[in-house]
């Protein structure tokens, strides 16, 4: 097959605009001595006004790559490896006192569960002027005038009270507003959002993204945005990369990812989402699981198992990200020669 | 808050009644009275019966009672058997020595227990964390008068660092600092004793909670927002892990009146573990009674007080 084929150059020429640039990233978590891979050699860049999606299944490795990049994990299990370039610092590498001035400063979080996600022991505005307490030389009065302004700006009423209640006072919504405030307190360039609207329902959901995607504009930050609703993907994201089994199979604008998805699992994903206006009564599913940490095949198409009408010399032996379009990626050859089951398949030539 | 603690303190006259009528009954049913022990050959069973008439053992159960809690309400538990003196003012002194030894040995027990439940907890399966899982067993595993007993060898009748006995010298005048620092080196010995004993549920639940609290959401929010590992522990983690601790806080105060038996016992302390032990044994019903009705109301008080606490600690806890 293609296994001689040259790597695509690595994306992106404009080497200005871009606020963090990932390269072949291995984040290893350790399972009786040995580490297995759960982000599998991930390269990927974020620039300036940007908001990237990350999408997946559970268990792809979406969220380990957003932690590994301000390195939120147990030191003592994980072993992280490659490159996380930000302003010419390579993050992977920073310990962890050099990487506390860049956390909360540089680099904002929203986590996916806002009702467990705040201390339930201390009050609200206490928990935003935390991060203003380490990154800026504030005074005490300053950072009180910061918060209230704070919680203007995520769109929370009555900030003067919010300020003295505990978490368990406010609601979901409210939660993850206070959360966003927190990650946007010292104006980073760079927020990451780990499924920010997993937790909070439909319309509350809407609002939130409609506040990342308004604080984006304002503050000209990136956002890489983890979800695995394509339905929030269309509605937000600028570009998408899509991961499987810890590596990125297919990364494309949001445009083309949608108007001509390619590889089988994009395919089977966007085939996936129920279509009210169709006939077709049976829900669309990908057959089988996302293989377990342990259990993954590390050689060979990671999706070969989950289409298993494909004949296997569809596949590349070792599969690499080939360009197809400009800036549209694909992992594997197998899409030339994939087909949903049952439908009529193409030759393999 | 107010009213939630006086409808609290009015539930517990109820509960107080069916107490003492249960302590009441199972008094009556011990076997023997304080006059078998006075009976010698030479003893006229006659004077016996007159005693046993006067003090109002043939009257109806419920007159018995009835007599014993009025008293009681007004403070009177009547006079110790044993010790030819009222029951309240006995037990006043007794609870004095008993508080000033838990209140140390309480101090003591914390000031080990929570930096190495903490430790412990934060640098999990580390060598530390094995050595403290391992002194927690050990103390664990150790009858207390094992260790009571190895001390006062050691430390008061070998070393003769520590008295033996005894809760002040008598050389001191009462008031003085050399009569107060003499108090204090009395208890130190058993207070030492019981905090090297009683500290594995401190440091076990601590270590548990650190541990638990490591991975929760809060800590990883507070870990995204830069803050520095030790300001993560202490500001974060701490607090958090010490609720459960908080929530038996109460009851660990209120149970310092009861004092213990062994410790009172094996180094010559005049407390209430050793009175309580010694009325049982001296079937001085008067006594009995009184400090389990005593006993039993601190016990209400003590969750009450803990529900106070924790209402005071966790803001989710509100009691109105």
């Amino acid at each position: 097959m293609n296994t001689t084929q040259e790597l695509p150059k690595i994306k992106h020429a404009d080497n200005t605009q871009e606020l963090l640039t990932i390269k072949d990233l291995h984040t290893g978590f350790r399972v009786k001595d040995t580490y297995y891979n759960a982000v599998d050699g991930v390269s990927i860049s974020l620039k300036k006004n940007e908001i990237l999606a990350i999408v997946g299944e559970s268990g792809c490795g979406k969220s380990t790559l957003a932690t590994s990049i301000i390195g939120l994990h147990d030191t003592n299990n994980t072993r992280i490896t490659g490159e996380i370039e930000f302003r010419s610092l390579n993050l992977a590498k920073l310990t962890d006192e050099k990487l506390n001035n860049i956390r909360g400063n540089d680099i904002g979080m929203i986590f996916q569960d806002p009702l467990s996600a705040l201390n339930p022991l201390m009050r609200i505005g206490d928990q935003i002027e935390e991060s203003l307490i380490y990154h800026t030389k504030m005074s005490k009065k300053e950072r009180t005038n910061r918060v209230l302004e704070l919680l203007n700006q995520v769109g929370i009423p009555n900030p003067n009270r919010v300020v003295r209640q505990f978490p368990h006072q406010l609601s979901g919504g409210m939660r993850q507003r206070v959360i966003i405030a927190i990650a946007i307190s010292c104006k980073p360039s760079i927020i990451i959002a780990d499924e920010p609207t997993t937790a909070l329902d439909v319309t509350i959901q809407a609002q939130i993204l409609d506040l990342l995607k308004d604080l984006q504009a304002e503050t000209e930050s990136g956002i890489i945005l983890i979800t695995h609703d394509l339905g929030v993907v269309a509605e937000v994201a600028d570009r998408v990369a899509v991961m499987y089994a810890g590596q990125i199979i297919e990364e494309a604008t949001v445009e083309e990812l949608f108007s001509n998805p390619v590889h089988p699992y994009t395919r089977s994903l966007l085939n996936s989402i129920p279509q009210t206006h169709s006939d077709n009564e049976k829900l669309e599913v990908i057959q089988g699981l996302v293989p377990s940490l342990v259990n993954l095949p590390r050689n060979g198409c990671r999706f070969a198992s989950r289409i298993p009408w494909i004949p296997a010399e569809a596949h590349e032996a070792d599969p690499q990200l080939h360009e197809i379009a400009p800036g549209h990626f694909v992992r594997c050859t197998c899409w030339n020669h994939f087909h949903f089951e049952g439908e009529e398949g193409g030759s393999l030539t | 808050m107010w009213k939630t603690i006086i409808r609290r303190v009015l539930v517990m006259i109820p509960q107080l009644f069916v107490l003492s009528l249960l302590i009441f009954i199972m008094a009556k049913f011990m076997p023997g009275d304080p006059f078998t022990g006075m009976i010698t050959p030479d003893t006229d069973p006659a004077r016996i019966e007159e005693l046993r008439q006067e003090a109002g053992f043939y009257d109806p159960w419920y007159q018995q009672y009835f007599n014993w809690i009025m008293n009681a309400a007004n403070g009177d538990f009547g006079k110790s058997y044993t010790y030819k003196v009222a029951v309240a003012d006995l037990i006043g002194d007794r609870a004095l020595n008993t508080l000033w030894l838990s209140l140390l040995s309480v101090f003591l027990l914390y000031l080990i227990a929570i930096p190495l439940g903490v430790l412990a907890g934060r640098y999990q399966n580390s060598f530390l964390d094995k050595i403290v899982v391992l002194y927690s067993f050990i103390s664990y595993a150790i009858p207390v008068f094992v260790l009571a007993l190895i001390f006062l060898f050691f430390f008061g009748y070998k070393l003769q660092w520590f008295p033996t006995s005894g809760t002040v010298d008598i050389k001191y005048d009462s008031g003085t600092i050399g009569y107060l620092w003499s108090k204090i080196y009395h208890i130190l010995l058993p207070a030492i004793t019981f905090a090297l004993l009683g500290t594995t549920g401190v440091i076990q639940y601590l270590r548990t909670e650190v541990i638990d609290a490591k991975s929760m959401d809060y800590v990883r929010t507070a870990r995204s927002k830069g803050i520095p590992i030790n300001k993560v522990y202490t500001k974060h983690i701490f607090r958090n892990s010490l609720l459960p601790i908080a929530a038996f806080l109460g009851f660990t105060i209120t149970g310092l009146l009861g004092g213990s038996i062994f410790i009172e016992t094996i180094f010559g302390y005049p407390g209430m573990g050793q009175l309580f032990i010694q009325s049982i044994s001296g079937r001085d019903y008067s006594v009995i009674t009184a400090l389990v009705m005593l006993f039993g109301f601190t016990t209400l008080l003590g969750s009450l007080l803990s529900d106070i606490i924790m209402s005071i600690v966790d803001p989710r806890i509100r009691i109105d």
